[in-house]
């Protein structure tokens, strides 16, 4: 944690992946260390929490489950689309008490929410936990309650905390 | 452009699958937005496009540029984990805005914001109040 280099591995990673976008070269080279140097100093700044992956090895696990979530709710609204307004559809607000705490499993459930066509992230509240999400064709709200503390969040919180 | 001949077959199937499926799929998304009524309707329907849209256009080019040979697919991947990681953010400044503003107006179109206070329910058989 030297004052010039906060974030040794961010910064190797951001240098690699501008290698990778641009070409091999040594002005790349230079410009592209000097972005990783810049932005990891930046992140610095936000000082943000460390993550802690307490068991990665269910990552594959969470994305392929969010990925066929994905996949499946992507037909659900093309098709809710295509059908119009023939169909009655009620489009709701659903109120979620979650356990989850750790700001990174947080985010990467937002990420999963936002991701998911149907469901958008609206607001949370820290200090209760509650998070309050919309449902484009909302049926059953327990059953949403259920989907989002049984199927995402207490994989997260295996993860995560 | 220019080596596409080169393209086997089944790579081309694929890669033709993939490219109209993620395109489409951005389209309807495009159309949802236009046919929805409210802001609370409309902010799913791009959701298409940043979902198995973009996925499945990535994944054409991963196979088209995989069966030529012709580069690495690290591009994919980033712009793949990029869109996935910015469009929550874009995504919550719009619906807080929005919810925001329906509150000033207070026609409880919108849960109220007392709704967040409430102690923890039980999970199982909670059904929150909505409006």
């Amino acid at each position: 944690m030297s004052r010039l280099l906060p974030y040794p591995i961010l910064t190797a990673l951001l240098l690699m992946m501008w290698l990778l976008l641009t070409s091999f070269s040594a002005g790349q080279f230079l410009l592209g260390g000097a972005v990783a140097v810049g932005a990891s100093r930046a992140m610095a700044a936000l000082q943000p929490s460390r993550p802690r992956l307490r068991r990665w090895q269910l990552l594959p696990k969470l994305l392929g489950i969010v990925t066929y979530d994905i996949l499946q709710s992507n037909i659900a609204v093309a098709s809710i689309i295509l059908k119009g307004s023939r169909r009655k559809r009620a489009p709701g607000f659903v109120a979620i008490p979650l356990d989850l705490r750790d700001k990174t499993g947080l985010a990467v459930l937002a990420c999963i929410v936002t991701s998911t066509p149907g469901t958008a992230w609206v607001e949370f509240a820290p200090d209760t936990g509650v998070l309050l999400i919309h449902v484009l064709d909302l049926v059953d709200e327990a059953e949403w309650v259920s989907l989002i503390k049984h199927r995402y969040e207490g994989l997260l919180m295996e993860i995560f905390e | 452009m220019n080596h596409l001949e080169a393209l086997p077959t089944w790579a081309a199937l694929l890669t033709a699958f993939f490219l109209v499926l993620g395109a489409g799929l951005t389209l309807i998304g495009a159309i949802g937005i236009l046919r929805f009524r409210s802001f609370f309707e409309r902010v799913h329907a791009p959701t298409l496009g940043t979902s198995w849209g973009t996925g499945a256009i990535l994944l054409a080019s991963t196979i088209c540029f995989s069966a030529l040979g012709s580069r690495l697919i690290v591009h994919e991947i980033l712009i793949g984990f990029f869109i996935t990681v910015t469009t929550p953010v874009t995504l919550m400044l719009l619906a807080r805005a929005a919810i925001y503003r329906k509150r000033t107006e207070g026609k409880g179109e919108v849960p109220p914001r007392s709704l967040l206070r409430l102690p923890d329910r039980p999970a199982s058989t909670s059904t929150p109040p909505t409006v």
